[in-house]
């Protein structure tokens, strides 16, 4: 298939790290059809945003990352928060509300939580985290902690303000930042087209004076390479990195949206584009993985998922009289 | 006055002195906002901090309230203890966002594992011909929002030592400070420890009224129920002081005792402070009351620029008094 040299053919991926890459995708495309699947039958309710399509990202942004990093995401986030090692039965039981979640189901999809993880949301006010990144970096270079922070938002969020008031900062005060632009061309409904002058969005950093890439977000590996080349650089400089990664996202916006606003001929082209499959397909031809390891993948995840769902489905409604909690620190009163 | 028991300071200068006393004790403590530094600050609260404390703890800040605010709260989730100054609170609702869907929303989204120890200053109100806008009260807007703690220094004692007791808080603290006390001299005790912030007090104790109030409020307030007390009646001043969570019990208190009340904020009336005050008292002591509650606030216009009708804008002494006599009468 691939007559050109390009990085995926010279990149050092082994084969037990390559299967935890695939079994990374795979458990967020399973786990979310499943999330899917328990939203039709009302176990889970409020917004639903699916990241199908766009696995690749998170899985190849925060492996490229340490433990200590810090990351904040969007309200598509189950697939960051599966990488980062959240335990899906957690997440799962946020999204049905149960206490057992991993913000004790206060937040649901849309606020997945784990400060022992260094996972800083699940924010749904879009952009409006750009700005906390910052000042988290801020902290971490005031106290002289090595650290970076990573803040995941979609093009979207490049039109607002923050967005703009979040790169200044960050470059003025030389904070070691990794913004990560998913660029999946919708923000709800409307086309990149009708949103940004600009369509390269990677020159959005021109006028910060800060760095940036732009990468294939449907290859996993140009991903990968793209992720570690960013953090070196911020390792090395201390300061921010803009990282565009064009993607698609297959499924609707939320569960609400009915897909007026594009063809269905759009989405099957760019499923041929599928991050999974493709990734799959160079591990075939790199006899990295055979069709029975494959098997077993999809065995486990299966289990997992179920695993998850069982989770839940055992978890306990937090009583109404502890209603008023969380709205004050205890030690606070 | 003993000179020996109170200090005499301005309001400004109580307010740098609290400053100065947060970024003397703990390193984690830095203040970042527009002119704080280089210019010290746009009311030269902080004249003098950014040699003291060099630049990475007085921190100018760009024009972005939100991109800052939000750096703040993001600093505070990292373990620093930030004073985050807006200029004034005119320019607060480009922050908005940042102080009401994050700073008071994360302790409970992350099911109560994130606590968000900012302290946010803005310097607010009337009084100095600025117009429609850059005068405003917002005090409600923000005590609208649970997760916040909002308090209000209406006295200088409250200006030299809330600060403190603002930033040893867990949670995201609101600070409002009045530009058109700033010049005001007033006197403290010397020996002031600390201030607690989480009740309202009453500045002058009296039978025959309650007149609740804060911020600018309070001064008018004790000057009136001075007026007042050479005509026979005998006013009881309460500072609320915090603004959310209100401190109920301390006004049940003075209205059981004086069985009329009368509220006096700088805010416009609709959906105030004051509304809810009066709400309180007909919830828990409706039955104490010899006369219905009577408000004194801010007229329902924008700011005009010209003094006289600024001043017809604001609630002034003399119709607190003249109000307080028409209540007592009344009963």
């Amino acid at each position: 298939m691939k007559k050109q040299p390009n990085i995926e053919d010279t990149l050092p991926v082994d084969r037990k790290l390559s299967h935890k890459l695939l079994y990374q995708m795979m458990l967020i495309r399973r786990f979310e059809e499943k999330a899917a699947e328990m939203y039709t039958k009302e176990k889970i309710r409020g917004f639903l945003h699916l990241y199908i399509g766009q696995e690749a990202l998170a899985t190849g942004i925060i492996n490229s990352l340490s433990p200590e990093d810090g990351i904040l995401a969007t309200y598509r986030e189950h697939g960051h928060a599966l990488v980062r090692g959240i335990d899906a039965g957690a997440i799962m039981a946020e999204m049905y509300g149960k206490q057992e979640g991993c913000s004790r189901g206060r937040g649901g999809s849309m606020h997945l939580f784990d400060a022992k993880a260094r996972f800083y949301g699940g924010n749904a006010i879009v952009a409006g985290h750009l700005p906390m990144a910052v000042g988290m970096a801020l902290a971490d270079k005031k106290m002289g902690r090595k650290r970076i922070t990573c803040c995941f938002f979609g093009e979207g969020a490049a039109a607002e303000g923050e967005f703009h008031e979040a790169m200044n900062l960050a470059a003025l005060w030389r904070v070691p930042v990794l913004f990560v632009c998913e660029n999946n061309l919708y923000a709800m409904g409307t086309s990149l087209e009708h949103t940004h002058a600009v369509h390269n969005l990677e020159k959005k950093a021109i006028g910060y004076g800060i760095k940036s890439c732009m990468v294939d977000g449907m290859r996993l590996l140009k991903v990968l390479d793209g992720a570690q080349q960013a953090i070196d650089t911020i390792r090395e400089s201390g300061e921010p990195f803009f990282m565009v990664c064009n993607t698609y996202r297959f499924r609707a916006h939320s569960m609400f949206d009915a897909e007026l606003y594009r063809e269905k001929e759009e989405v099957e082209e760019w499923k041929k584009r599928d991050p999974i499959l493709i990734f799959r397909e160079y591990l075939n031809e790199n006899k990295l993985i055979s069709e029975k390891e494959v098997t077993k993948l999809e065995q486990r995840i299966e289990a997992e998922v179920q695993k998850a769902v069982d989770f839940a489905e055992a978890g306990t409604w937090e009583p109404v009289e502890y209603l008023t909690k969380y709205v004050y620190s205890e030690s606070a009163n | 006055m003993n000179d020996k028991q109170t200090i005499k300071l301005t309001y400004r200068e109580a307010l740098k002195q609290g400053m100065l006393d947060a970024l003397r004790n703990d390193d984690r403590v830095f203040l970042m906002g527009e002119d704080v530094g280089s210019y010290g600050g746009a009311f030269a609260v902080s004249k003098g901090f950014l040699k003291e404390f060099g630049p990475d703890r007085i921190m100018d800040v760009p024009l972005s309230e939100s991109g800052f605010t939000g750096a703040g709260i993001g600093a505070a989730l990292g373990g620093m203890r930030p004073i985050v100054e807006i200029m004034t609170v005119n320019f607060s609702l480009l922050a908005f966002d940042q102080i009401a869907n994050n700073a008071a929303t994360l302790l409970h989204m992350s099911g109560g594992q994130l606590s968000v120890p900012v302290v946010i200053r803005m310097s607010c109100g009337t009084g100095r011909q600025l117009a429609a806008q850059h005068s405003h009260s917002w005090e409600p807007l923000f005590a609208h929002i649970p997760g916040l703690k909002v308090i209000s220094a209406g006295t200088h004692e409250d200006a030299r030592m809330m600060l403190q007791p603002a930033i040893d808080d867990p949670d995201p603290v609101i600070l409002f400070e009045y530009t058109a006390m700033l010049n005001m001299e007033g006197e403290i005790p010397a020996d002031i420890q600390s201030v607690d912030i989480s009740k309202a007090r009453v500045r002058r104790e009296g039978s025959d009224i309650s007149i609740i109030t804060y911020g600018s409020g309070v001064y008018k307030a004790l000057g009136a129920a001075a007026e007042l007390a050479e005509a026979g009646i005998a006013a009881e001043v309460v500072d609320l002081r915090v603004l959310r969570p209100l401190d109920t019990a301390t006004i049940v208190a003075s209205v059981s005792k004086t069985h009329r009340a009368i509220i006096v904020e700088d805010a416009w009336q609709s959906v105030s402070i004051s509304s809810e005050v009066s709400a309180r008292i007909m919830e828990k002591c409706f039955y104490d009351l010899d006369a219905p509650v009577e408000r004194l606030c801010g007229i329902e216009v924008p700011m005009p620029y010209p003094k006289h009708l600024e001043e017809a804008s604001l609630p002034q002494k003399d119709q607190i008094v003249a109000l307080v006599k028409k209540i007592v009468n009344y009963g």
